[in-house]
C-alpha cells in the first residue's frame, strides 16, 4: 500500500480545483456541478463549499448515477446497485462540471455524458477529477485534476472519504 | 451492512422472496421513479434485451405498465395475447413459451388464468419469467407496488395496520400483499364476506374480520379489492347491491376510519360497488400514485431479473 | 408340470399359516403346502428369506383400453401388474367407449387370455355410458366376465338409481363399487381444500365432498341389502362413518390406496401434477386416521387406483392436468411400509391385498388351500430399490413416488401354475 494523498493534501487539491473552475469559467455564471455516485457526489459537495467560500455563490449541484448507462452493464459479475439521480435544475445552456474521484479508462465519464444528454442540452461539459491515473480507453481528458498519479494496470487506486470510509486518504494498492 | 445481491432470473411470488430482497426491489424502484419524471424518460440499461409480454387473460393496465417499464429501460418488447394466438388453436403453454423463447427472448412477462402457471413456465424455459398474475395465486408486482406506495406515504412498514377488503378467496393481489407486508412486519387484516375468505388464511399470519365497520377502525391503509363480477357465479353473496351496502367503502363509512388513512385499489374500480366515487377521488386516495409507482417497481423488477445470467 | 417353492416363509391368512414352509404346485393347482417337501419338481424356486403368499389382487385399476391406448393398454397394464406382484386385477369401465356391455367384458378377458400374463377380472359400468341414468345389463355383464360394477370416476348422483342398482345387483351377487363425491361440494376443485389450497390459490375440494356421499351410500346399502364397496377412501370423516356403519352391521367394504397413507396435500406444493388425483391427498390428520382404519379393519383392502396419464397430459398447468397416478409397481413396497411401521402385521397385509379382495369379488382366490388355483406371489421384503421413471413397465410414468427409496419387491409371480415373473424379470 502506498499513500499518495493524506487528508491535508486532499483539502489543498480541492481548494485549488475550485479556484481553477472559477478561473476557467470566469466566475459562477451558468455554472453547475454534477457529482457521479458515490464518491463524486462527496467531492462535488466539497467543491461547492469551496466555491461558495471564494465566490460567495451557491452553485446548483446535482447527483448522477451512471450505472444504467454503463457499456459493460450486462457483463459485470456482480449486479450494480442502482442509486438515486437527483437533478433539481434545468441543464439547458449550463456549464456542467462532472465530478468524480478517479479517472481511469474514461468509460464512467462516457456514460455520464450519455446520461446528461437525456436530461437536457448543456452549453458545455467539463470534467473535474481528484486522481487521474492514466490508461484511457476512450478519447476523454479531465479539465481539472487534483493529482496525476502514474500507475500500473495491476494496481488499484483507493479514494477514501470520511463520509463513506471513515478516513481521508488516497492510496495505491496491488490488486 | 452488506448489500443484498439479486440472483433470481424469475419473479414468481412474494412468498419466495426474503425481506431483504423485497427491500432491494423497493430501493431500486425509488431510483427508477426519477427516470419517469425526466424530460427524456428513458435509460439505456436494457438496450438490446428483448422482453415478451405473454398475456393469456385480458389486461390493459398491467400489460401497458410492463410495456412502458420495459421501454423506459430501452428493452425491445414483444406482445402476445391469447386471442388470435396459437393457444386458441390448442397449443400447450409449454409449446407457446418455447416458441417465444426460440426467438431469443430474455424475459417473459406472463399473465395466465391457472394458479402456478408462472412457476411451471419457469421450469420449462431458460428465459426469465415474471409473474404478472397467475390465477388466484399471486400478482407479485402489484404487491410490490402497493408496498412501495404505502412506504412512500407512511415511511415505515413495521407495525403498520393494513386491511385488505373484499374477495380474498379469488384475489392474487391479496395473497401477494399478505406475503410481502407480513415479511416487512405490517399487521394485516383481511375483511370480506365469510364466503370469500379462504380456509386457513389465518395461518398466513393475518387476522380475519367479517364486519367492515369494525375492521376499518385504527387502520393505516385500506386496500380495497375489486369485486370480480365474473367470479361470483358460485353464490358467494346474493347481490351487488347487498355487497355494496355491507362492504362498500362509502363516504359515511370513511368517517369511521382514521383521518390519515390511505385508500388503495388495484383497479379497475367498480365505482359505487366496492368503493364510492367520492372516496376513490378523495384526499385519502392514492390510487393514481399506485399506477405511477407501478412503472417504477416493474422497471426495477425487469432490470434486476433481466441482468441475471441465463 | 410341477413347481416347488422351497425354503420360503408362507403367509396364508385363510389357512392360518405364517411360518417357513414349502409349496408344491402341480398342473395349475396347489398340490401341497408343508414343511420340507422333497418331491421331484420340473422347476424349483428357492425362496430363502422371502415371503410366499397367495397371489395379490388389485380390485381397482384403469387400463385405458379401448380408447386411450396412448396412456396404457391391457398389455402394458398387465406387465405393470406382474412386476408389482399381482396375479389378478380389476380394470374399471371408464374407457372410451365406456365398458358397459357384455362384449366389452369379453374383450378384456380375451385380451388377458391372449397375453397369457395374469388374470383380468373386469368391472362393468353400473349405468349406461356411466351417465347415471339407466342401468346396464348386469346379467349380461356377469356372463361376459364382470366381477363387480362401478361408475368409478363419476359419482352416481341420483340416489334412486344407486338404490335400484344395489337392489338389482342382489340377484347376481355383484358388488357395487362407488366413487363418493358430492358434485355440488366438489365444485370444480382440483386439490384438498385447506391451508395449502389457499396458499397455492387452487380451487379446493372439501373432505365433505367425499363424506357426505359416504353417509348417503351407507343409508342406501342398509335400505337395499345390496353389497356396496367404497373406492379409494381418503379422509378421517369418511372412515368414522364407515366404522360406525360396520359396527351397526351394514354390508359395506372399503378400500384405500398407498398414496393416502403416505402423502399429504403438501406434496402438491410447487404445483406437482404427479400428486394430483381424485379424491385428493388430504392432511396429516387424515393419514393418521387411515393408518388407524387399516389397523382396526375399517379399511378392508388396499387397491392402487392405478390411473395412467401421458407425460403430455400431466406436464401442464396444475388445474388443467387430469386426476390420477399410477400405482401397480409401487403398491407392495409402500404397503410393506405399513408393516415396518407396525400399522399392519404381515398377515394382515396379505389378507388385505389378496384374500379380502377375492372375497369382495366372490372369486375363489386368495388362499393356498390344496386344490386351489395356483396363484402365488413371492416377494423379498428386504430388497431395497429406487423408483425410476424409465424402469416402469406401465406406459405412463405419473408417479409421485419417483426417486423414493423403497423396500420390498416381488421376485416371483405364478398365475394358474405359470411362472410369469422370475427373479424379478417378466417371463414371456
Amino acid at each position: 500500500m502506498k499513500l499518495v494523498l493524506d487528508s491535508p493534501s486532499i483539502d489543498r487539491a480541492v481548494t485549488r480545483m475550485a479556484h481553477e473552475i472559477l478561473e476557467k469559467n470566469k466566475g459562477t455564471q451558468d455554472l453547475c456541478l454534477m457529482g457521479i455516485q458515490t464518491r463524486g457526489v462527496i467531492l462535488a459537495q466539497r467543491l461547492k463549499t469551496q466555491i461558495q467560500r471564494i465566490a460567495k455563490v451557491e452553485v446548483p449541484t446535482g447527483i448522477l448515477d451512471i450505472n444504467l448507462y454503463r457499456d459493460d452493464l450486462t457483463r459485470v459479475a456482480e449486479q450494480p446497485v442502482i442509486h438515486k439521480t437527483e437533478i433539481n435544475f434545468d441543464l439547458a445552456n449550463k456549464i456542467v462540471v462532472l465530478v468524480d474521484d478517479v479517472l481511469y479508462t474514461g468509460r464512467t465519464i462516457r456514460a455520464a455524458l450519455d446520461a446528461l444528454t437525456d436530461f437536457g442540452r448543456p452549453k458545455r461539459i467539463e470534467v473535474a477529477i481528484l486522481i487521474d491515473r492514466g490508461h484511457r480507453e476512450l478519447p476523454i481528458r479531465a479539465d481539472f485534476v487534483g493529482k496525476n498519479i502514474p500507475t500500473n494496470e495491476d494496481e488499484i487506486v483507493h479514494v477514501r472519504f470520511t463520509e463513506t470510509d471513515g478516513k481521508e486518504e488516497v492510496t495505491v494498492d496491488q490488486k | 451492512m452488506t448489500e443484498t445481491s439479486w440472483t433470481r432470473k424469475d419473479l414468481l411470488a412474494l412468498e419466495d422472496l426474503s425481506k431483504e430482497e423485497i427491500e432491494l426491489i423497493l430501493k431500486t424502484a425509488e431510483s427508477f421513479k426519477e427516470v419517469s419524471a425526466r424530460e427524456v424518460k428513458k435509460v439505456p440499461a436494457l438496450r438490446g434485451k428483448s422482453i415478451a409480454n405473454l398475456f393469456f387473460e385480458a389486461s390493459t393496465r398491467t400489460r401497458t405498465s410492463f410495456e412502458v417499464a420495459a421501454k423506459r429501460l430501452s428493452a425491445d418488447t414483444i406482445n402476445f395475447s391469447s386471442s388470435g394466438s396459437s393457444t386458441s388453436k390448442g397449443e400447450s403453454l409449454s409449446d407457446t413459451a418455447k416458441n417465444i423463447e426460440a426467438m431469443q427472448v430474455d424475459t417473459i412477462v406472463m399473465r395466465h388464468s391457472s394458479s402456478g402457471s408462472a412457476e411451471y413456465l419457469s421450469k420449462v424455459v431458460k428465459a426469465g419469467v415474471i409473474n404478472a398474475g397467475d390465477g388466484i395465486h399471486e400478482h407479485p408486482t402489484q404487491g410490490l407496488l402497493d408496498i412501495f406506495t404505502i412506504k412512500e406515504k407512511k415511511k415505515n412498514i413495521t407495525g403498520l395496520k393494513v386491511c385488505l377488503i373484499g374477495d380474498i378467496l379469488h384475489s392474487r393481489v391479496a395473497r401477494s400483499n399478505i406475503w410481502g407486508l407480513t415479511k416487512l412486519g405490517a399487521k394485516v387484516t383481511v375483511c370480506g364476506p365469510p364466503t370469500l375468505i379462504p380456509r386457513g388464511i389465518e395461518k398466513l399470519g393475518v387476522s380475519v374480520e367479517y364486519d367492515v365497520d369494525k375492521a376499518i377502525k385504527d387502520q393505516d391503509v385500506l386496500n380495497i379489492l375489486r369485486i370480480q363480477l365474473e367470479r361470483q357465479a358460485g353464490a358467494f353473496f346474493p347481490s351487488i347491491r347487498e355487497y355494496a351496502a355491507e362492504y362498500g367503502i362509502s363516504v359515511d363509512r370513511m368517517k369511521k376510519a382514521k383521518s390519515d388513512v390511505i385508500i388503495m385499489h388495484p383497479g379497475p374500480i367498480n365505482r359505487g360497488v366496492e368503493l364510492a366515487a367520492e372516496v376513490a377521488d378523495g384526499a385519502n386516495s392514492v390510487i393514481l400514485e399506485q399506477v405511477t409507482n407501478g412503472i417504477a417497481v416493474r422497471m426495477a423488477v425487469l432490470f434486476l431479473t433481466t441482468m441475471v445470467e441465463r | 408340470m410341477k413347481i416347488l417353492i422351497k425354503n420360503g416363509h408362507v403367509v396364508d391368512p385363510k389357512n392360518n399359516i405364517d411360518q417357513p414352509m414349502d409349496v408344491l404346485i402341480e398342473d395349475q393347482k396347489i398340490k401341497k403346502v408343508a414343511k420340507s417337501i422333497s418331491d421331484k419338481a420340473d422347476k424349483e424356486i428357492d425362496a430363502k428369506g422371502k415371503i410366499v403368499c397367495p397371489g395379490l389382487i388389485d380390485l381397482h385399476v384403469h387400463f385405458r383400453q379401448p380408447g386411450y391406448e396412448y396412456k396404457e393398454t391391457v398389455e402394458t397394464g398387465l406387465r405393470a401388474a406382474v412386476k408389482g406382484g399381482f396375479t389378478g386385477v380389476c380394470p374399471m369401465p371408464n374407457t372410451n367407449p365406456i365398458s358397459d356391455r357384455r362384449s366389452d367384458m369379453e374383450f378384456l378377458v380375451g385380451e388377458a387370455k391372449r397375453l397369457n400374463l395374469v388374470r383380468v377380472w373386469p368391472v362393468g359400468a353400473v349405468t349406461l355410458k356411466q351417465e347415471g341414468k339407466e342401468l346396464t345389463e348386469f346379467g349380461e355383464l356377469k356372463k361376459g366376465g364382470a366381477v363387480a360394477l362401478s361408475d368409478d370416476g363419476r359419482p352416481i348422483t341420483d340416489s334412486n338409481i344407486l338404490r335400484r342398482a344395489l337392489e338389482y345387483s342382489k340377484k347376481f351377487d355383484l358388488v357395487i363399487m362407488v366413487h363418493c363425491q358430492d358434485e355440488g361440494l366438489f365444485c370444480g376443485g382440483c386439490m384438498n381444500e385447506g391451508f395449502i389450497s389457499t396458499k397455492l390459490g387452487l380451487p379446493g375440494i372439501p373432505v365433505e365432498a367425499e363424506s357426505v356421499e359416504v353417509a348417503r351410500d351407507i343409508q342406501l346399502a342398509d335400505l337395499t341389502g345390496g353389497r356396496l364397496h367404497f373406492c379409494h377412501i381418503s379422509s378421517k370423516k369418511s372412515l368414522d362413518l364407515i366404522r360406525h356403519a360396520k359396527a351397526n352391521g351394514s354390508r359395506v367394504t372399503a378400500e384405500t390406496c398407498p398414496h393416502y397413507f403416505h402423502l399429504t396435500d403438501e406434496s402438491i406444493l410447487h404445483y406437482n401434477t404427479y400428486a394430483k388425483m381424485n379424491p385428493p391427498l388430504r392432511t396429516a390428520e387424515d393419514v393418521k386416521a387411515i393408518k388407524e382404519a387399516l389397523s382396526d379393519g375399517t379399511i378392508d383392502t388396499i387397491a392402487t387406483d392405478h390411473a395412467p396419464h401421458s407425460e403430455n397430459e400431466k406436464s401442464v398447468e396444475f388445474d388443467k392436468a387430469p386426476f390420477g397416478i399410477i400405482g401397480l409397481e409401487t403398491s407392495l413396497a409402500l404397503s410393506l411400509g405399513m408393516v415396518e411401521e407396525k400399522v399392519l402385521s404381515l398377515n394382515d397385509l396379505v389378507r388385505k391385498m389378496s384374500l379380502v379382495p377375492a372375497e369382495i369379488l366372490k372369486i375363489d382366490r386368495g388362499h393356498l388351500s390344496e386344490g386351489a388355483w395356483a396363484d402365488v406371489t413371492v416377494f423379498d421384503p428386504k430388497t431395497e430399490w429406487t423408483v425410476e421413471k424409465d424402469k416402469f413397465e406401465s406406459k405412463s410414468k405419473n408417479s409421485p413416488f419417483l426417486g423414493w427409496k423403497m423396500k420390498g419387491r416381488a421376485t416371483e409371480v405364478i398365475c394358474e401354475g405359470r411362472i410369469v415373473l422370475k427373479e424379478g424379470q417378466i417371463e414371456c
